[in-house]
């Protein structure tokens, strides 16, 4: 049947690649300005009447003649054709290879090490997979094709973010996770990794004073790892084309912490997932969208903790990240176990059906669930506009206990 | 640092692309039914209906219809056999 796709105008580069990678490189695309959000209906109608900013045509024209002008000879086939990427790039010298790098946007624009035979032989030591064993698929977002990748580019990535070959099987898991650290969303996600088990201390993962900042060598390349590898290996994260951000995303250059299961006075993130205590295990977070901060619970931490979970967006579910002595005060104040807190902080978690509502993303994401009666959504949607409504389900926050506790601190994180 | 080095590429491994035909087009729009396929993008609804309305105030003769997915992000057979069963073009939007 004949169609035709409607884009606001700054997706334009992303849709005709995307057409392209589908085979469709003529696919009838028209173009409106962005915003279409937050625009009136007498706005939206100016623009349907208006140019498409693009084409410089009339938007309506662009659209009739989209479905009603006969095919050439190259519609009728599509576009069939091989994409390839060399095991090795062309020799040169150091610097010249660093500004290849940069230039094709294979980095996170820092220098990287450069991934020579001899160091990516020396990370694959790192593991008993076979070099050309495929490990995983990645893509940028829902709507692109999945690239797949083998050990050895694993690896040559894991070099070039600065790891250790001893790091190198948390790198993997991460790689063969399906979850890209370089979501091309609009809204600028990235990833927060937690580390539990063994492996934590078997390489010398940091979880004391400072654990979140740049301070220890396996925390902050096996994060730099993770993103490089996601960008490259999906088939890459470049503004307008593959990446679509708003804003960015700081925790985009590096964001793994291990827990400090040692200090905590509660049960590590894994072990309440169903992992064994002495299994190892990488959990990711997708988010990262915001930070609150505050201290240990005091006289009016019921308050402050309100503040902090309304204050987030609300599809972004929290990760409270805890110095043990955060922890300590609530086991005090009878939290015995992270259940408990997350239980009191799900019941917490307030605020109106109309603010609630009023999201885009819970319009985008939510409201068709609502409506197809999926709870808690639905009777979130039938609330009155004034009625407090609880916005997380415990299920979708998560505790993690780390640092070694110079002073209490809690930190709260959008996933 | 004038010494030449040999690296590995560090990309992954694209698919094959492989083509797709385009639908033949229509000859005319008047007595035909256009779906208009609204991706449930916050205001999207609002943009579908003001396109809903200018087919009515200016193409009269073309039966337009608004039809939604069920969810975000999804393929709906369902939609798609509906559209299917009775539709003769498709418009698709638009995000953000």
């Amino acid at each position: 049947m004949p169609s035709i796709a409607v884009h606001t105008h700054v997706f334009q580069r992303l849709s005709k690649a995307t057409a392209l990678a589908m085979g469709m490189p003529r696919l009838r695309q028209a173009y409106v300005p962005q915003p279409v959000v937050d625009r009136s209906a007498a706005d939206l109608r100016a623009y349907i009447e208006g140019q498409d900013p693009i084409s410089r045509r009339p938007f309506m024209q662009e659209v009739i003649d989209g479905l009603l002008s006969p095919l050439d000879e190259a519609d009728a086939q599509g576009l069939t054709f091989e994409r390839t990427t060399p095991r090795l790039v062309e020799p040169d010298t150091e610097d010249g290879l660093q500004r290849l790098f940069e230039k094709n946007c294979w980095t996170d624009m820092l220098p990287i090490v450069l991934p020579t035979e001899a160091r990516v032989e020396a990370m694959l030591r790192g593991t008993s997979h076979p070099r050309d064993k495929i490990v995983g698929r990645l893509r940028p977002t829902a709507f692109r094709e999945y690239w797949e990748f083998d050990v050895e580019k694993v690896a040559v990535n894991a070099v070039m973010a600065g790891a250790r070959p001893e790091y190198f099987p948390v790198i993997l898991a991460l790689a063969s996770s399906g979850i890209s650290a370089r979501s091309s969303s609009t809204n600028s996600f990235a990833t927060i990794t937690v580390v539990n088990g063994p492996i934590r201390n078997e390489i010398a993962m940091h979880s004391g004073i400072g654990v979140m900042g740049p301070y220890n060598h396996a925390n902050a390349t096996i994060g730099r790892a993770y993103g490089l590898l996601s960008q490259n290996l999906q088939g890459g994260s470049v503004p307008d084309d593959t990446y679509m951000g708003s804003l960015g995303n700081w925790y985009a250059y590096t964001a793994v912490i291990p827990e400090a299961e040692e200090r905590s006075p509660w049960q590590p993130l894994h072990v309440q997932k169903g992992f064994k205590p002495t299994e190892s295990v990488a959990s990711i977070f997708f988010g990262g969208w915001y930070t609150h901060a505050g201290y240990g619970p005091r006289a009016t931490w019921q308050e402050k903790m309100r503040r902090s979970l309304a204050a987030v967006e609300q599809y972004s579910e929290p990760l409270f990240v805890m110095d043990p002595i955060v922890a300590r005060g609530f086991v005090d104040l009878g939290f015995d176990t992270k259940e408990k807190l997350i239980a009191w902080c799900a019941d917490n978690a307030l605020m109106t059906a109309r603010e609630y509502w009023d999201n885009q993303w819970i319009q985008y994401l939510m409201r068709p669930r609502a409506v197809a009666g999926v709870e808690p959504y639905a009777s979130r949607l039938k609330a009155k506009p004034d009625e407090v409504i609880t916005i997380f389900q415990p299920s979708e926050i998560n505790i993690v206990v780390t640092s070694s506790s110079p002073a209490g601190r809690r930190r709260a994180r959008g996933r | 640092m004038s010494q030449q080095i040999t690296v590995h590429d560090p990309r992954g491994y694209p698919p094959k692309v492989v083509g797709k035909r385009l639908a033949p087009r229509l000859t005319t729009l008047d007595g035909k039914t256009v779906y208009l396929v609204d991706c449930l993008f916050d205001n999207t609804d609002v943009f579908m209906e003001q396109l809903r309305q200018w087919f009515a105030e200016r193409l009269p003769a073309v039966n337009v219809r608004v039809i939604r997915p069920q969810k975000t992000w999804s393929d709906d057979e369902a939609m798609r056999a509906a559209i299917a069963a009775d539709g003769d073009a498709a418009i698709l939007g638009v995000g953000l």
